[in-house]
């Protein structure tokens, strides 16, 4: 192996820099999190306990943190569902390539430039002047979709396009009708990838907070639950809830890691099934 | 279908038509669910935002009308002018450090990191940040900035400075760093995947030929980059452009971008004028991308 130019090391270094920048902040609020009771919002550390973590699980204290958890969740896994569900049928729809197509292209980018606020703000007018109530379900719902829709759709492209279609063609050879060929041979191609598209999914939504400030109604996701502990809660159990979230969020990429690698391990170990299928 | 189109003219016509209108038709049944959400969620909502834009407004309720009021206030007021410069100032800053940081960390996982693990491993290890709540990472600035923050002390007990320096937080400073810590990872992630995307060849070549490093980078890498720099810049000017949050946060309120002066305007229930910015600020967003995507089709590069 041949020696590393000296390039390398300084680029390793800003590599390394910039790992710091990103995480410093972070693993800042996380120690600052487990302040003892008489701690504040900045070091010194005064003491060390879980206080704040406990304070945050007495409800009355901090509003309804564990009320906007659920409907954060619940919102997260229902724009999950529906972004995989209707991206994978775009994503088969572009491949067509049908009249109108380009249109619906430009609609797509357009939906994922839109500065946020503003889909915040039609989707609530839309709602109010139709005499509608604004819920976390239904308006608050459709506002995510604008936002998580386009960037399902973008990976579903990057998909199909180092897709090989021989193996559609083989399966249609075989006499497999246009469905059979999607439930058999598409879908378990596309699979691992379609992990990716449900992550982006549930964190994007899990996390928006511009899209659902006039969307969701009298009940807070949980964005929107921080956004308002910022403005009035000065003691360290604001920290607690970051480092929380965050652990929260390691869970679920963790989750869907292993998912991935479950996946991957049962191909593996399955092989090839070719010749299998017939007998 | 057409292999005898002398043997059955009329009949290979009316099979390859009905197989093309089969193909738009099961097109836009397939795209239907997009498009209705988009339709619903995106468009309509547009057009009631320009349709409110022309509305009066007492302040208890928003009336129907078509005045020109609000956009004139608009557009008359030395303020607006004063918070669009500072949005294109915001936008063209964040613009030029997210690009400059995210160019060399992708160049450097790309090009310096040689196994494919290992890339993949700290790819993945500058994504996690992005996972967690915006308005957390935002509010984790406040320790390591404050007047007695992690900065100051470190700077103070390096005899750097003998007394705090306020301009850390609440400043242009701030929110420019916040930006840059948020969206960095929306221009690492294009270019690096047009990087990889790069046949290792055409480097080679650019070696064998005499080129040194620094001629390779600007000859070959940055131009076959380009269509990753444009996605990514997309991303953040209209991120940046969009945001009213991080301003408000790190600039202690004390600045105010165009996201800002709309999510005010909410506030106070002048959903007319709310609307007349945001329409402005639609414009301006669309025309900077219209002037973006000269350069890349991006749906030849996706």
């Amino acid at each position: 192996m041949d020696r590393r130019p000296r390039s390398f090391y300084l680029l390793a270094a800003f590599f390394t820099l910039f790992l710091l920048f990103l995480y410093g902040p972070t693993l800042t609020i996380a120690i600052l999190s487990f302040q003892g009771p008489e701690g504040g919002l900045t070091f010194p550390m005064r003491g060390a306990s879980l206080h704040w973590f406990r304070d945050l699980f007495e409800q009355q204290a901090v509003g309804d943190i564990w009320g906007s958890f659920g409907r954060s969740f619940t919102l997260g896994l229902m724009v999950m569902g529906t972004t995989i569900v209707v991206s994978v049928m775009g994503g088969l729809a572009f491949r067509k390539r049908f009249a109108g197509s380009g249109v619906l292209f430009y609609l797509v980018v357009t939906s994922l430039v839109i500065p946020s606020i503003l889909v915040s703000l039609g989707v609530g007018l839309i709602f109010s002047q139709s005499g509608l109530d604004v819920h976390w379900a239904t308006s608050g719902f459709g506002a995510q979709l604008t936002w998580t829709l386009p960037f399902g759709l973008l990976i579903m492209f990057a998909v199909f396009n180092r897709f090989d279609k021989s193996y559609e063609e083989a399966a249609r050879d075989q006499g497999a009708s246009a469905w059979q060929t999607i439930r058999h041979v598409v879908l378990p191609i596309i699979a691992p990838s379609l992990i990716g598209v449900a992550l982006f999914g549930f964190t994007l939504s899990y996390d928006e907070f511009a899209r659902t400030l006039l969307t969701a109604g009298s009940h807070n996701t949980l964005p929107l639950e921080i956004y308002g502990m910022t403005t009035n809660v000065t003691t360290p159990v604001i920290f607690a809830l970051g480092t929380l979230t965050t652990a929260f969020s390691l869970v679920v990429i963790g989750a869907f890691l292993a998912a991935v690698w479950a996946m991957n391990r049962s191909r593996a170990r399955q092989g090839s099934d070719a010749g299998r299928g017939m007998v | 279908m057409a292999a005898h189109p002398k043997t059955f003219p009329a009949a290979s016509r009316l099979l390859s038509g009905a197989s093309l209108k089969n193909r738009h038709v099961s097109g836009w049944l397939l795209a239907s669910p997009l498009g209705l959400v988009l339709a619903v969620f995106l468009l309509l909502p547009i057009a009631m935002i320009v349709i409110v834009s022309f509305w009066g407004a007492t302040e208890f309720s928003i009336y129907p009308a078509f005045r020109w009021d609000n956009y004139e206030f608009l557009l008359t007021s030395p303020v607006t002018w004063k918070v669009f410069l500072n949005t294109f100032k915001y936008a063209a800053l964040t613009w030029a450090f997210t690009l400059t940081i995210g160019f060399t960390v992708a160049y450097f996982l790309a090009f310096h990191v040689r196994s494919l693990t290992w890339q993949i491993a700290l790819f993945l290890l500058c994504t996690i940040p992005f996972w967690t709540s915006n308005i957390i990472r935002m509010i984790s600035w406040i320790p390591f900035l404050g007047r007695n923050g992690i900065a100051n002390s470190t700077l103070m007990s390096l005899g750097v400075t003998d007394r705090p320096m306020d301009w850390l937080l609440y400043s242009d400073f701030s929110v420019i760093l916040a930006f840059v810590h948020l969206y960095t990872l929306f221009m690492v992630v294009p270019i690096f995947n047009t990087m990889m995307r790069i046949d290792r060849s055409l480097i080679e070549a650019a070696y064998d030929s005499g080129a040194t490093g620094f001629q390779t980078l600007t000859n070959v890498i940055i131009p076959l980059c380009k269509p990753g720099i444009m996605i990514g810049s997309i991303f953040v000017v209209t991120l940046v452009m969009g945001d009213f949050i991080t301003v408000r946060f790190m600039s202690g309120s004390q600045s105010a971008n165009v996201g800002r002066l709309i999510s005010n305007d909410i506030a106070l229930l002048q959903y007319p004028s709310a609307a007349a910015t945001a329409v402005i600020l639609l414009i301006t967003v669309l025309l900077v991308i219209g002037i973006l995507l000269r350069f890349v089709d991006i749906r030849k590069e996706l």
